[in-house]
């Protein structure tokens, strides 16, 4: 009898979990479904098959690389060549992750390894602005809900691209392009309310970025260097937290 | 050949997401690099917003300024990031009309 209530007090927080991921991951669906069409489109015009296009989804899972991934295949670039570039844009990820196991401490390897995987810009976003969960009980599972809605609705999307071709008018795709910088401002604007400084985090980071772009550099090492130059502000405005 | 331009792809995108989960158990970081960590969701958010945002429609940067004010003020009151989404693609959706 004991036993048996608290099995179903587990079950429960574990269900609930499932469903608040679930519910986060839901604006990167509505994000990434357009974005994964259109790339499953443009790859088959490339001339992949729908078996590799979609494998490149599984296996890689990062937007922009495998648009960039599925260009430089079509102009007949070296495979290192696609590695070395792939590896520049997606090194980004190395900050974001290591900002968010930071914050996954308490949590085994045997969960960090699988979620560190699914880790891109708008997983980690939302992952990041949801701190609290890694410190509830069954609070992985929300991060694994979140991730693999995410993951499935990327995977699905490019399949359906392949297959269906230029199934979406162009105007109304285009207008799905905002989509993401939607939602990424959707996150950010929240928690700028809260706390005013992480204004000055973000333009300092947008403005570096800017400036990295102006002067050049591929979009890659523009984010990197906006992203850890700007998270440097942060040494000085963020709060002291309690641990 | 396209099997192993994949195969290189994942890897070399997965390693750099897989090691901080290694190393951070093993690393203790002072109060300041963590401030440092924690301010980072904030600036990726930033860099990953501007300048890409201009370039949803390359020959008109004003419409993904325009889109993302909308979506700004949408965010501010309140709303739930899904309605500040479908708002921000309306918004592109009528300009572009």
């Amino acid at each position: 009898m004991a036993t048996d209530a608290v099995d179903s007090v587990t079950t429960n927080t574990k269900k609930q979990m499932i469903h608040k991921g679930i519910a986060a991951g839901f604006p990167i669906m509505l994000g990434y479904l357009p974005i994964a069409i259109t790339y499953g489109v443009l790859a088959k015009q490339a001339g992949m098959s729908l078996t590799e296009l979609t494998l490149m989804s599984v296996m890689v899972f990062a937007g922009a690389s495998q648009f960039m991934g599925v260009n430089m295949i079509a102009v007949g670039a070296g495979a290192l060549e696609i590695m070395i570039a792939t590896f520049v844009l997606n090194f980004r990820h190395f900050v974001m992750s290591l900002s968010f196991m930071n914050r996954m401490r308490g949590i085994g390897l045997r969960w960090k390894l699988p979620l560190s995987l699914g880790l891109t810009d708008e997983t980690f976003a939302v992952s990041a602005l949801h701190p609290d969960e890694a410190k509830e009980e069954k609070g992985s599972w929300f991060y694994l809900a979140l991730i693999l809605t995410a993951y499935f609705s990327w995977i699905a999307g490019s399949f359906l691209g392949g297959v269906l071709g230029e199934v979406i008018p162009d105007q109304l795709s285009q207008s799905m392009g905002i989509a993401l910088y939607a939602m990424f401002i959707g996150l950010l604007v929240p928690s700028v309310k809260k706390e005013w400084k992480v204004a000055i985090i973000a333009i300092l980071a947008m403005l570096i970025n800017g400036l990295c772009v102006e002067l050049g550099m591929s979009s890659g090492w523009a984010i990197v260097l906006g992203t850890i130059i700007g998270g440097m502000s942060g040494i000085f405005l963020m709060k002291e937290e309690e641990r | 050949m396209i099997l192993f331009i994949l195969l290189g792809m994942a890897i070399v995108t997965m390693i750099p997401r897989m090691i901080p989960a290694f190393i951070v158990d093993k690393l203790q970081f002072r109060d300041w690099v963590n401030r440092w960590l924690n301010a980072i969701p904030y600036a990726a958010l930033g860099a990953l917003i501007f300048p890409g945002i201009m370039t949803i429609k390359p020959d008109q940067p004003h419409i993904g300024l325009i889109g993302g004010l909308v979506a700004i003020g949408l965010a501010y009151i309140g709303l739930n990031v899904i309605l500040v989404v479908f708002g921000a693609i309306a918004t592109v959706f009528l300009l572009t009309f």
